[in-house]
């Protein structure tokens, strides 16, 4: 396994990467009632909510305290105080989520204290919960605004108490449909779950008979002030860094019992997910994803001559790539490019940890990287396919190389939020998605054109 | 709904005497505008010059959110459509960003050879204090092209200033190039940003008539011909909002007339091209633009009657970004035999509300800086067929089972010319008339009231 360094250069092209407060906006939009409020320039909101509105195609509302050249200078508090006000008057929200931004933080302005005169100022009665989290987009990426803004609402939000019987899942930044599909296992399991966030219908919602000003569904308030005194809590995300796992914080803080798992992406990822469930709920895997299971390995067994040997380029958040590097090895690809934007520091070593088979030298592994850095690693390793979110097409086209789309954003196809990544069920999406590609491409380049396979 | 007590004066029914109207201010913190910031006006004006270098001094976002995102065409170099950033980092902001910024240029114009770059300030510019006029003015003396500094830190105001800013930009290059041989019968096409190839179409037209275009500004745009703007005879403004304020420097600067323009209808845009006309004052170019216009409309207009006669009495709403669309918009759906009874904009002038009042029926609801709450309400108390508006309009339109047309950056289909009044057409009908309405419960609760529906006798079109 090779450590790629991006060739230096003092400029950024076509990033593989978001700014912080996109993931904080994503998490705030999984808790039931909630706004998010971007402290800082109009722009911030707007474009991260366009962003998300071309993925899920869903309203997103993001609130901004908008700051102007006043504020800029003399802080932006007042500012704050009155979008609070406004977005209070106009949502009636339960938790207002406010996560800062560069311009916020860069004039140092204290949220908390603002926070604290607020709360004193407006009195008790009406005032939803105020959560906020740090994310300026000058130190890490969208996926660390992500997981920054679960941990803020967990140590702001939950306490402790006699432990309850629910268990607390926190997915990661993954699609509407895993979310839907995790709580779907966790329901037929028998346990009562919290899991944050959980944008499965907030940001995938059903059509309206009359205008929702806060989409339905997400994470209740409620369950998250008992998260302390859950029974056990996972966290989905191996590279995620220990002071941002909220399964951790729980452990350390409340003695809940933490896990840490991968994302559940092929078969031996999904098993250890299913087996922690079996424990904790005391009762085996249901039949139903033992049946799943048993087709995904016949799957793999009817397909695997198409796939022995190919490489793959993977790219995404670090634990979509580990998730998908995992899976790609077990049906014997090779996920010859693991690149992301992020700098977890913690790709290669869970990679090795989760591959020890693999060769030295098949698999480059890059942090921090841009498209620019992935377009050289593509000349040289030429892949079969890659597999990654929709900013990759300009590279899929210029190489002739099929994209399976997964993750986010997904902005040149319909149905992002539906597309399954996780399971058993997901993993066989993504199975027959990645043989069919590889068939299509034999297919077309076959002078015949077989209509048989 | 209660529109917040900041608003008031920013949405009007018209009807209701006095006509008091609020509008080109600072957005109300915490009221969801649909407004982007300063950055976001410079951003998009640029965004079409081709063969320039566009470059975010900032953080990865400001770049990322706006990599590739106008259906801008370009007939030959595609630079604009690559996302570059100086992506700050913590060390720059403490440090400062100018070192990071100057060996970013100076990699960048090595490796693409560009014919300009512009330098995009971001708010975290504006704080840190980075000098970029001076980082660009020694970059560009070392490598010999311009490099121009945007001044488009977000918080400096709302997009409209982004705007300003933009064309004060393109200021620096209009005048540096040479303006011999271009025609008496020569204009710039301003406002214009070639969505779906649009500029195409509209060059054609004034090919056809003998007018030379020296440069489009900033459709399929290039900087050796922006460089010579200065030597066209009129300037045709289009998109007011961002692109009058360069009128305006431009005739201050060389004398260059003006006028406003639309490329978006039949009347429009056989307006847009008689006032050509009779600005040169030349009876035979007059001639022909009359035979262009018959012949183009000639090839249109029964097919939109066709359209019309399924699409009248319909209700639409539109919000658009500048006001100046809005009322052509108005004036197309009105031949397509459809009342706008919502009309706003996220840039509107005073003058522009009050043309749009006069252009309205009573009772329509006119909103400036809306926002999801707002129109998501107005649609509904007027029982909409159809909203035309940007990405973010769009889930509110299609949450509540109404029809929707992007009339935004990202669209891809061309809707300026005749051809394109046609293409809108289509797109209205085919949205409003699918069948896909009659399982939404706005239609099913239409029904029980026993509204008549004729999207179930549909008629063919081609």
């Amino acid at each position: 396994m090779n450590a790629h360094e991006p060739y230096a250069r003092e400029v950024t092209i076509n990033a593989c990467k978001l700014c912080n407060p996109l993931g904080a906006s994503l998490v705030f939009r999984g808790i039931e009632g909630a706004v998010p409020l971007l402290h800082g320039s109009q722009g911030c909101a707007t474009y991260i909510r366009r962003y998300l509105i071309s993925h899920f195609k869903e309203p997103v509302d993001i609130a901004s305290s908008n700051f102007s050249e006043s504020s800029t200078i003399f802080g932006g508090g007042a500012n704050l105080k009155q979008a609070l006000q406004n977005v209070i008057s106009q949502y009636r929200p339960a938790l207002i989520g406010i996560a800062t931004t560069c311009l916020s933080e860069t004039i140092g302005d204290d949220v908390r204290l603002i926070l604290d005169e607020f709360k004193r100022e407006y009195g008790a009665p009406g005032r939803p919960v105020l959560v906020t989290v740090s994310t300026p987009s000058y130190q890490g990426s969208h996926i660390d605004g992500f997981h920054d803004a679960v941990q803020a609402v967990i140590q702001q939000v939950a306490s402790g108490g006699p432990k309850k019987s629910m268990v607390t899942i926190f997915p990661g930044m993954v699609s509407a449909a895993d979310l839907r599909l995790l709580k779907e296992i966790l329901i037929d399991f028998g346990l009562d779950f919290l899991m944050l966030p959980d944008y499965s219908e907030t940001m995938d919602g059903v059509i309206w008979d009359t205008y929702q000003i806060i989409a339905p569904g997400g994470a209740p308030v409620s369950k998250i002030r008992a998260a302390g005194r859950s029974k056990a809590a996972l966290q989905l995300g191996r590279c995620i860094r220990r002071q941002q796992n909220a399964a951790e914080y729980l452990a350390e803080r409340f003695g809940v019992e933490g896990y840490t798992l991968g994302l559940p992406v092929g078969i031996k990822e999904t098993d250890r997910l299913m087996q922690t469930l079996a424990i904790l709920a005391g009762r085996d895997i249901p039949r139903k994803y033992q049946e799943e299971r048993g087709r995904l390995i016949d799957a793999y067994v009817d397909a695997h001559k198409y796939l022995y040997g190919k490489k793959a380029a993977v790219y995404g958040e670090p634990d979509l790539v580990l998730g998908m590097a995992s899976f790609l090895a077990e049906v014997g690809m090779v996920p010859a490019i693991c690149a992301t934007g992020s700098k977890s520091g913690k790709l290669a070593e869970e990679l090795r940890k989760l591959l020890p088979e693999s060769e030295e030298g098949m698999t480059e592994v890059a942090e921090g990287v841009d498209f620019e850095d992935i377009r050289m690693l593509i000349e040289r390793v030429r892949p079969d396919v890659l597999i990654g979110n929709s900013k990759g097409y300009p590279l899929a086209r210029r190489y002739g190389i099929p994209l399976i789309r997964v993750g986010f954003p997904i902005h040149d196809r319909i149905g992002g939020p539906r597309l399954l990544h996780m399971g058993y069920r997901g993993t066989q999406q993504l199975f027959d998605r990645i043989v069919n590609a590889l068939i299509r491409a034999r297919q077309d380049q076959s002078p015949i054109g077989w209509s048989y396979i | 709904m209660k529109v917040l007590d900041g608003r008031k004066k920013q949405v009007f029914r018209k009807g209701e005497a006095p006509f008091e109207f609020d509008c080109e201010k600072q957005s109300l913190a915490g009221s969801v505008s649909q407004r982007a910031c300063v950055f976001c006006g410079s951003r998009v004006v640029l965004y079409p010059i081709a063969d320039a270098v566009h470059l975010v001094h900032g953080p990865a976002g400001c770049a990322a959110y706006t990599w590739d995102i106008r259906g801008a065409l370009s007939s030959g170099p595609e630079l604009h459509r690559l996302s570059f950033s100086t992506d700050l980092r913590e060390y720059e902001v403490i440090h400062g960003g100018e070192p990071k910024l100057y060996q970013a240029l100076i990699q960048l114009i090595e490796r693409y050879r560009p014919e300009a770059v512009f330098v995009y300030g971001t708010c975290i510019v504006g704080v840190i204090g980075d000098d970029l006029e001076a980082v660009c003015k020694k970059v560009s003396a070392l490598k010999g092209i311009p490099v121009i500094p945007v001044h488009s830190e977000g918080f400096k105001g709302t997009k409209k200033d982004g705007y300003k800013a933009a064309c004060a930009a393109l200021m620096q290059l209009i005048g540096r190039g040479p303006t011999d041989g271009i025609s008496k019968y020569s204009v710039n096409i301003l406002g214009d940003y070639n969505l779906a190839g649009e500029i195409w179409i509209i060059k054609d037209y004034y090919r056809r008539m003998g007018v030379e275009v020296v440069a489009g500004i900033t459709g399929d745009g290039r900087v050796k011909e922006i460089e010579r703007a200065h030597g066209a005879a009129l300037n045709l403004v289009q998109c007011s909002g961002s692109m009058n304020y360069l009128a305006k420097l431009m005739k201050e600067k060389y004398g260059i007339h003006s006028l406003q323009v639309s490329y978006f209808g039949i009347e429009d845009m056989a307006e847009a091209l008689y006032g050509v006309a009779r600005f040169f004052k030349d009876a035979e170019m007059m001639k022909r633009t009359q035979e262009l216009v018959s012949g183009e409309i000639r090839a249109v207009y029964p097919k939109l009657l066709e359209y019309r006669k399924a699409l009248a009495g319909k209700k639409a709403a539109v919000y658009v970004g500048g006001a100046f669309k809005a009322f052509s918009l108005v004036k197309a759906l009105r031949l397509l035999g459809m009342e706008t009874v919502v009309v706003g904009s996220q840039t509107g002038s005073k003058q522009d509300y009050a043309l749009l009042k006069e252009l309205c029926d009573d009772g329509t609801i006119i909103v400036d800086d809306s926002n999801p709450v707002e129109l998501s309400h107005f649609i509904r108390e007027k029982n909409v067929s159809l909203f035309i508006g940007g990405v973010k309009e769009r889930p509110i339109a299609y949450k509540l089972g109404i029809g929707f047309c992007d009339h935004n950056h990202e669209r891809k289909i061309a809707l300026a010319g005749f051809v394109g009044m046609l293409n809108f057409a289509a797109e209205v009908y085919q949205s409003v008339m699918s069948p896909v309405w009659q399982f939404t419960p706005r239609y099913m609760q239409s029904e029980t009231r026993g509204d008549v529906h004729d999207e179930c006798s549909r008629t063919v079109c081609p």
